[in-house]
């Protein structure tokens, strides 16, 4: 695979770690296949990403040798199901530096995991610090997927708060130049993506949680595109909550995970009521047990928890510094080559710094949905839309976008290969 | 290639040279149809003159095969008499829900019969119905509906004005 040359005099890059990318692809059954005829490009995992057999294969053990129901059971086969469930919350916690595995609260996907904070607002008691009131304000970005876009529309709805938004730059980056009005002493939460799921960009953390904290706002960050690709420390972020999913990450879908520091999950009021959720229930009223069972109603998705513990000893083997490094070399790689497509604009970054391998673009002349259909006839699979994220795609103009989006088993050839497929999309159309 | 099938040279040419496109006036009733997941829209016009539709107008923005569409739509069905025109849209319609599996009948359905290939590709079936779906909504805006022999149902395609929102 061809490397970026380390320039002389930064040494900060001579100890990143490394792997084998045919190594890692090995692990990855589903790579192997073909798609009309030709080998299968992956370049979806902004999407879903791929699965390794390490996961697929503890979920097959757990089905098949220790299923039972959690939390509840006194048999063996429950108690082992309870340990490997709460053992990939541990997991999970450890992943991302959480203090306690008491801080990780199991949900379906990122979207619930945004939910459950939006509706904790809404249900908070009357002058606790979640309860929000007319006039009060909410703030996220113009690159905000709708799952951190139509929680806190409908919040806003439900309290009379009113939803601003950060804008975006032609460059692709957050507009900060209004931080301090933004973020004033009206802001209850500030929520916004840590890795966009359309420019790829990188947003900065500490200037605006610095702003929040002076204004007595939280902070939430819809980390569903970095988790997977790079280190991500809450400890350092300093943020109140992070949502991300377990499916983007090598783990299944149908789990996802909501951080928040324990003393605010402690405050928060529950959104499902159910089983597994309760202190005691009697007929006139329930008491609710403390996070994370607080806000995990019902028998919880057990298999797909096991899966993603799996994912993230999976990650972890390989070190997210070198994941990082190998999609920044990617990255960098494929700015360089989509620079040679004629008629191609880049939406987002241009340089491979404070960006992940998320490349979005427009071919002149031909909608998206075309350019998806053409490049699939040639096995090279990628997301054509708005990304669930209309605003950005109305920023810059364009109903639509083309996106290839990287991971930890993406190869420069295959970079190529969406080159040569946007040849021929070029003439089918010309 | 495969990929031939889908993208004809008759709809590549109507989508390059779109036939009768721009909203014209008067018109007796109009459309806006939208298909979320991927951002097409298209927007029809009918006017209608004594039984059969006098000029159909369209705009709109989309893929290849949405746009084609509508220009194909307009050349089919304007200057017809209304039953016969539906007949049209029956067809159409039957020949995208049917899988690939409908031979298409030329006589009825002109350039329209391009569209056979789009057929297998379920994902873009709703992009080719876009703008008949605009047009049917259009004429009963205008007062104008399918004659009773040809009110045959639509098979489970998105007629709706704004069909769910994939995330």
């Amino acid at each position: 695979m061809t490397t970026i040359a380390i320039p002389q005099g930064m040494p900060q890059y001579d100890g990143v770690p490394r792997f084998d990318v045919e190594k890692v692809r090995a692990d990855f059954p589903i790579l192997g296949r073909e798609v009309n005829g030709y080998p299968m490009v992956y370049l979806d995992s902004g999407n879903t990403s791929q699965k390794p057999r390490q996961v697929i294969d503890a979920m097959r053990e757990h089905i098949e040798r220790h299923n039972g129901n959690v939390a509840r059971s006194v048999h063996q086969v429950g108690t082992e199901a309870t340990e490997a469930y709460e053992g990939a919350r541990a997991k999970v916690a450890q992943f991302i530096s959480a203090s306690t595995p008491d801080e990780i609260v199991f949900t379906k996907n990122a979207t619930e995991a945004i939910n459950v904070v939006a509706y904790a607002f809404s249900n908070a008691a009357p002058g606790s610090r979640f309860a929000l009131k007319p006039g009060d304000e909410i703030v996220i970005s113009e690159m905000e997927h709708h799952s951190n876009i139509v929680p806190w529309q409908l919040l806003c709805e439900r309290t009379g708060a009113k939803l601003r938004w950060f804008s975006v730059t032609d460059a692709g980056r957050l507009d900060l130049s209004s931080l301090e009005e933004l973020v004033n002493e009206r802001t209850k939460i500030v929520s916004y993506a840590l890795v966009s799921n359309v420019l790829g960009t990188i947003n900065p953390v500490s200037a605006i949680t610095a702003r929040a904290r002076e204004v007595g706002a939280f902070v939430m960050l819809d980390a569903s595109q970095a988790v997977p690709h790079m280190p991500v420390d809450v400890t350092d972020l300093g943020v109140d909550f992070i949502a991300f999913t377990g499916h983007k990450m090598c783990g299944p879908t149908g789990i996802g995970v909501l951080w928040g520091r324990h003393e605010l999950l402690a405050e928060m009021p529950p959104v499902l009521g159910g089983g597994s959720m309760i202190e005691t229930v009697s007929m006139e009223r329930s008491t609710f047990a403390p996070p994370p069972a607080r806000f995990e109603a019902g028998t919880p998705p057990i298999t797909e928890a096991v899966g993603l513990g799996a994912a993230v000893d999976y990650l972890t083997a390989l070190d997210m510094r070198a994941v990082q490094w190998h999609e920044k070399e990617l990255t960098a790689y494929a700015l360089d080559a989509l620079a040679t497509v004629p008629g191609l604009r880049l939406f987002g970054p241009n340089v491979p710094v404070g960006r992940g391998g998320t490349l979005s673009f427009a071919l002149d002349g031909v909608h998206p949905h075309d350019v998806g259909q053409i490049l699939d006839s040639v096995g090279v699979e990628v997301r054509v839309g708005h990304h669930c994220a209309r605003p950005i795609c109305q920023r810059y103009g364009v109903p639509a976008m083309t996106r290839a989006s990287f991971y930890l088993y993406t190869t420069v050839e295959e970079v190529d290969a969406l080159v040569r497929g946007l040849e021929q999309v070029r003439k089918v159309f010309d | 290639m495969q990929i031939d099938q889908l993208y004809q040279e008759i709809i590549l040419d109507h989508y390059k040279h779109p036939h009768g496109r721009g909203l014209r006036e008067p018109f007796g009733g109009e459309a806006h149809h939208v298909n979320p997941t991927c951002g097409d829209e298209v927007t029809i016009r009918v006017a209608t003159d004594d039984g059969s539709f006098s000029d159909i107008s369209y705009d709109g923005m989309g893929c290849s095969i949405s746009q084609a569409s509508a220009s194909v739509l307009h050349e089919l069905l304007t200057g017809r008499a209304t039953g016969e025109a539906f007949q049209v849209v029956d067809g159409f319609v039957e020949l995208m829900g049917g899988r690939g599996q409908v031979t298409p009948d030329e006589d009825l359905l002109g350039d329209g019969v391009a569209f056979a290939g789009v057929a297998r590709y379920p994902a873009r079936v709703k992009c080719a119905l876009l703008p008949w779906m605009a047009f049917k909504d259009a004429a009963a805006r205008a007062g104008v509906g399918p004659s009773s022999q040809s009110s045959q149902s639509s098979p489970s395609v998105a007629a709706q004005e704004a069909p769910e929102v994939k995330a």
